[in-house]
Order: structure tokens, then sequence, then C-alpha cells
């Protein structure tokens, strides 16, 4: 280490650093040529190194652990930002890991769906399971063990954008891999996962949303630009509540990161956010109209990973139901007080 | 690198304990007042509950201490604001008096006008109307007609305001009349002044709405006078007043918080165990509440700042009463309970009043289409 400086950098303005480093690294190391790769199926090593080396997976992580201890919206953002690159790499899973093990990890990480109670039992879709160095898994309680994956045997399985979703089959685990994670519980990582989701959604629709008002812009038919029509307007007017209500909640489900109210702003967030992701790739879809379905232009890359991402970690209506039997369960007037709680999480933290 | 953001609020300490004491105050008064939560909202005109409310000093909080205020920053009012609508509690009298027109006044309003009225709107016994829409001038705002002409140290009017809530029992209005061209812009020659209902030479005529109630008026102007320390503002900068006005009164929580006595009074009626599709619908519509919530105190946070979020506050207003058309449709998807004003049972009549009110959401305020045509120029489409 450097000398420690005189006086601690104001967070708020490291993580704005962080965030501009991290645009720069996205813009200059994903192009069409790294998404077609991954799309076949090749790991982007390089891009991988390059996100290592800029301490992105430890921005969640505590400093006292070895981490550069962002604020978590600050550090969602930065999942928020790779996805509006659909960064073909597993930053937010080991970003999360990395932050719920409490050390930095080696290697890219995955977060495992589902429980593997005591580790026994078959965990599937572990995103890049096969190119991940180790995969964090729930073992019931709140437990979690985390697994070297070099030298296991994973059945292959893919996304919707053609990401790994891998499978992993479990017979036990050394005592000494299974620690205690403050936090977890039943639900594993479903909590944590729907986070990393949604913001990744939110980063996705934001660049597909930007996307579809450019070419509106460009896109001439009856001799105008079809941005000029009020019905394209009134279309991605539309898709821009839905951006713009996605990315409110996310800020505010990573602002209750660490606080009790952290699975049930996480639910809440991947509810709105999935939601959302159906209504903004229609609308984005039908302004790039026949050219924006092929294969040829870039924006499937975008709404494929939308259709993918709201399906994991629990998609919307799994996540609603458990939220509706909660406030059922509360009753009517008990609705408010916990809007106002859980939207104002972090302000109390 | 983001479209739109919506930074976190964070309400200050005072504004919780506003919220804590509102709470106290409105679970008190429910009782006193005898007002029924799931039949009364934000445009229900209850001239006793606004005076204990004043009396409380629960209105106006951001006005100085010299005019009734408390001098009270403006997230201490979104608190105070969000819990009364949350509450279903009657505050149609001073709503408009408290959002939009006290606060014009106080900015732009002369020595007399503050002096004369800003104390009584903090105490809850003046209210206001909106003098904007004219016959021939609804969405297109700029199209004013009604005509302001100097007369001696005042001015007099002539012309008609329609859709006027609650004229025939408010005490004034702020009316944006033409005393200019509009010019090449269409923008120019528009004045604001307070209207003194009570004065000679303006009449209103009721306009009843679908389900029979008397909110909506028309207002006629036949030669009104009225003095030049009644204008509110300099003479044609009513435009661009109104639209500063209009940015207020679209991002707060009077739209999206329209029908939360339905969702409470639906959560009720469900029980607490509700079935798959009971709990997941009920879960999607918390979800939007909480997404709108958050994006609502975000842009008083921003004007709080002295920013001026005015595509954020379209997208919340757009977004806010979409929801709050959804819910009423929702309600009925998940239960079978007829609506009816006279059913036994909260949850029919909510569900009624709600059906029945639903089409004003997405009108008053700005449409739906004039909102999106905003957030469409905002994102660089227009």
């Amino acid at each position: 280490m450097m000398d420690a400086p005189d006086i601690a950098p104001d967070a708020e303005d490291l993580g704005a650093v962080v965030a501009e480093q991290a645009a720069r690294l996205f813009e200059r190391r994903v192009d069409r040529d790294t998404l077609a790769a991954a799309d076949r199926g090749e790991w982007q090593a390089e891009l991988w190194a390059a996100v290592e080396e800029a301490g992105l997976p430890l921005a969640l992580l505590d400093e006292d652990a070895g981490g550069v201890g962002l604020p978590p919206v600050a550090a969602f953002g930065l999942i928020r930002l790779a996805a509006r690159h659909a960064a073909p790499v597993p930053l937010g899973e080991t970003m999360v890991a990395a932050a719920l093990w409490g050390a930095p990890l080696e290697g890219p990480a995955t977060l495992a769906p589902g429980t593997a109670p005591d580790g026994h039992g078959r965990l599937a879709r572990l995103a890049f399971g096969r190119d991940a160095a180790q995969a964090l898994v729930h073992a019931g309680g709140s437990r979690a063990a985390l697994i070297p994956l070099a030298g296991r045997r994973l059945v292959h399985d893919r996304s919707l954008a053609n990401e790994p979703r891998d499978a992993l089959e479990l017979s036990g685990l050394p005592a000494d891999a299974i620690r205690e994670v403050p936090g977890l519980g039943p639900d594993g990582f479903a909590p944590h996962g729907a986070l990393i989701r949604a913001a990744q959604m939110s980063g996705a629709m934001d660049r597909a949303l930007e996307m579809a008002v450019a070419y509106a812009n460009e896109r001439e038919q009856f001799g105008r630009p079809i941005a000029k029509f009020q019905a394209i307007q009134q279309m991605l007017a539309e898709a821009a509540g839905h951006v713009a209500a996605a990315s409110a909640i996310v800020d505010m489900a990573a602002e209750a990161w660490g606080t009790e109210d952290f699975d049930f702003a996480a639910g809440l967030a991947k509810s709105r956010t999935g939601e959302a992701a159906g209504r903004v790739s229609a609308i984005v879809h039908q302004v790039h109209a026949a050219m924006g379905f092929t294969q040829e232009h870039g924006l499937h890359f975008l709404t494929r990973r939308l259709w993918s991402w709201r399906e994991e970690f629990g998609a919307e209506s799994w996540w609603e139901e458990r939220i509706g039997r909660r406030i059922c369960a509360a009753g009517g007037e008990a609705l408010w007080p916990a809007i106002v709680d859980v939207t104002a999480a972090g302000a109390r933290a | 690198m983001q479209t739109f953001r919506f930074a976190g609020a964070r309400l200050p300490a005072e504004a919780e304990a506003a919220r804590a004491d509102v709470r106290a105050f409105l679970a008190k008064d429910r009782e006193i007042g005898g007002w029924e939560p799931h039949r009364t909202t934000w445009t229900s005109f209850d001239a006793a509950f606004s005076a204990r409310a004043g009396a409380a000093g629960f209105i106006a909080t951001g006005f100085p201490e010299a005019y009734g205020g408390k001098g009270a920053p403006m997230l201490v009012r979104f608190a105070i604001a969000e819990e009364m609508l949350a509450a279903g509690a009657p505050c149609g009298a001073h709503w408009v008096a408290e959002r939009q027109s006290g606060p014009q006044i106080l900015r732009h309003g002369s020595a007399r006008a503050k002096a004369e009225i800003l104390p009584r709107i903090a105490a809850g016994d003046c209210f206001f109307g909106i003098g904007m829409s004219e016959p021939g001038s609804g969405s297109d705002l700029a199209a004013v007609r009604t005509r302001a002409v100097r007369d001696g140290d005042g001015w007099r009017i002539n012309g008609a305001k329609i859709w006027t809530s609650n004229a025939h029992r408010a005490h004034y209005l702020i009316a944006l009349v033409r005393t200019g061209d509009a010019g090449a812009s269409r923008h120019a020659g528009l004045t604001q002044f307070v209207i003194d209902l009570s004065a000679p030479g303006v009449t209103t005529r009721p306009i009843h709405d679908l389900a029979g109630n008397h909110e909506f008026n028309e207002v006629f102007f036949d030669d009104f006078f009225v003095p030049d320390d009644m204008r509110v503002g300099g003479e044609g900068d009513g435009w661009s007043m109104v639209t500063a006005e209009l940015a207020f009164e679209r991002a707060g929580p009077d739209r999206y918080l329209s029908d939360i006595r339905l969702l409470v009074s639906l959560i009720d009626e469900i029980g607490a165990e509700p079935d798959r599709m009971e709990a997941a619908e009920i879960g999607r519509m918390t979800a939007h509440l909480a997404a709108l919530r958050r994006m609502s105190a975000s842009v008083s946070s921003m004007l709080d700042e002295g920013a001026s979020p005015v595509t954020q506050a379209a997208l919340v207003k757009d977004v806010g009463t979409g929801f709050e058309r959804m819910v009423p449709e929702t309600a009925r998807r998940i239960r079978r309970t007829e609506p009816g004003p006279d059913a036994p049972g909260d949850y029919a009549q909510s569900l009624a009043e709600t059906v029945l009110r639903a089409p004003s959401f997405t009108l008053r305020g700005g449409t739906q289409e004039i909102l999106r045509g905003m957030i469409a120029r905002g994102l660089g489409l227009r």
C-alpha cells in the first residue's frame, strides 16, 4: 500500500472516478466481435482480465476486507454499466460473491441459484459456470460454501442470450469450505442474484432506449425521420417511464444492501424491472422494425439478455407472489408504512 | 450515461418528525371528523378538515413564519402530503392553495397579496381554484383567449375558464389571461392574476361529472376588475410561471396515490391468506408503488435543491397516473365483488368511487399524451 492519504477520499467521488474508468473500459473492450464470439460460447478472457485489473469485482467488498468499499448504489451502478454494453462476463456475480464471502476471490466467480443442503444436490443454471474459477453455493440456513470449479464436470446449458448456464452436481463438501454468511436466509442468493439481474436489466434497457431514440431520429419514412411521428414519440415515452422506474427501484434496493429490508427491496426491484424489460424490449424492437430483428443488427445482444435476465433468480411472478403474501399477511393499513420504510431503507442504514 | 437519473432522496430528520406528528393527528382526526378513508381522496372538499389541519400546523409548512408557515424545507411538506393521501384524508379544500397557488404568490405576488392571503392559506381557511383551461383551450394552453385590459390602477377581464375545480366554494383563482400578443412563440402576452371570487363581475356555472359530483365549474368574467396588486409576476411572464408551476404539480404524491385507499381496502378484502393470483397481483402493485414513491421523493428532493427536473416530473406523472388507472382494473381481475356506491362493505364502495373517478386521473394537470410529448422532447425526439 501507498502512504495513507491524510483525508479519506469521499466515497461518492471515488464511485464517480471508478464509474468513469469502467465506462471507458467497456467502451473500448466490448464491441460487436466480442459479443459475437461470446455468443459462440467463447470465454472473453482478455475482457475479464481488464475488468479484474480495474478492480471492479472488489467494488462491493469492504475496505477492511481488501475491497474498494464503494457505496452499494455505486457498486451496483458498475453492474448496470457493464450491462449497457452487454459485457459477457460475470462481474455482478463475482462482485457480490466476494462481498458475501468477505474476501477477494481468485478469478471469475459465479453465484449458484438454489440450495445444496450441506453440500449435496444438483445446482442448475450457474452463469458462466464453465468459465468461472469458483462458485458460491448456498448450503442451507445462513451457510454458504465456496467451491473451486477447476476439474469439476459441469453439464453445459445456455441462456436465450447464449451465455453459459451450467449445472453442477455436489456430493458433500469439506467442512472448512462452509462459512456463515450474515444476512443469508432460506432463499439463498435469490435476493442478491435478483438485484444483480435487476441492475443489469436497468443498464441494458437504458442502452436499448438510447439506440431506439437514435434510430428513430435517423430512419426516414414518408419523407421525415420517424421520430417526428407522434405514434413513435408516445411509444418511446412509455418506454422511458419503464426505464426510469427500473433505474429508481434498482437504486432503492442497492441502498438497502446489508439492511434487514434487503430481501424485500431486491424482490420489488426484480418484479418492477422484469416487467419493464418486457415492455421496453417490445417497444425498442417495434421502433427498430425488421432491421432490429436481424442477427446483423446489435439490438439483440441487449434484448436477448433482457429476456433471459428477467427469468433468473425469480421471475416477476415468483417475487410478486412472495411480496403479495407478506403484504396481505400484514393487512391493508401496513402497506403504506412498508413502502415508506423500504424506499428509504438506505437513508436509515 | 443514464437517460434519466432519480437520485436517492434523503428526507431530513424534520420531515420524518413531521411524518410521525401528522400520522398521530390523522388517526385522531378521523374520529373527530368522521371522514371515511375509503370514500375520500385529495379532491374531497372538507373545509372543516382543512381548518383543523391548518390549526395543527400541517398546511404550508414551507411558508416563512411571517406568513403563518414554519420556513420548513419542501421535503417536510412532501412527507405531510403523502401521509395525508395515504390516510385518505379529505384534503381537497386546501390542496390547490397549498400545492401551487400559495407558492406562486409567495414567489411572485405583491406585498398586499402575500400579507392578506398567505396566512389564511396556512390556517387552512383560504381555498383556491386553477384558472388555466378555457372552453377553447385545454391541452393547448397557449390558446388562452380570456383577456385583461388596463383600466386605471388595475385591469378589466372578460372571458371564461372551465374545469375549475371548486370555483363555487373557493375564495380565489389564479387565472392565466392574455394581456398582449401571443408572438411567434405563442407563449408571449400571458399574465397571471389572483381573482377574488366574491367580487362583482365573476359568476360560476356548475358542471357535474359523470358520477354526478359537482366539483368542476365554468367561470365567467364580465368586465371583472382586478387591482394591479393582484397581478402575480410580471406582465407577460404568465407562460414561464405556469410551466414552472406545472413541474411542481406533476411529480407530487397526488400523482400516484389517488386510489391508494382502494388498494388498502382490496388487501383487507383478500385477507391474510391470498391465493396465488391475488398474492401476485398485490405484489406487482406494491413494486409499482415502491418505484413511484422513490421517483416522486427524488424529484421533490431535486426541486428542493433548486434544480428543474422537467422531464423527470413528467415521467412521474405519466407512470404514476398510469398506475392509478391500473389499480381498479387489477382489483376487478382478482376479486369478483361488484362495485356499488351503496353496496355493503368498504371495498365495493371504494371500487365504485375509483372506477367512476379513474378517467380524470390521466386527464387532470396535463393529459398522458401531452406528458408523453414532453418526455419525447426530453429524449430528443422533437
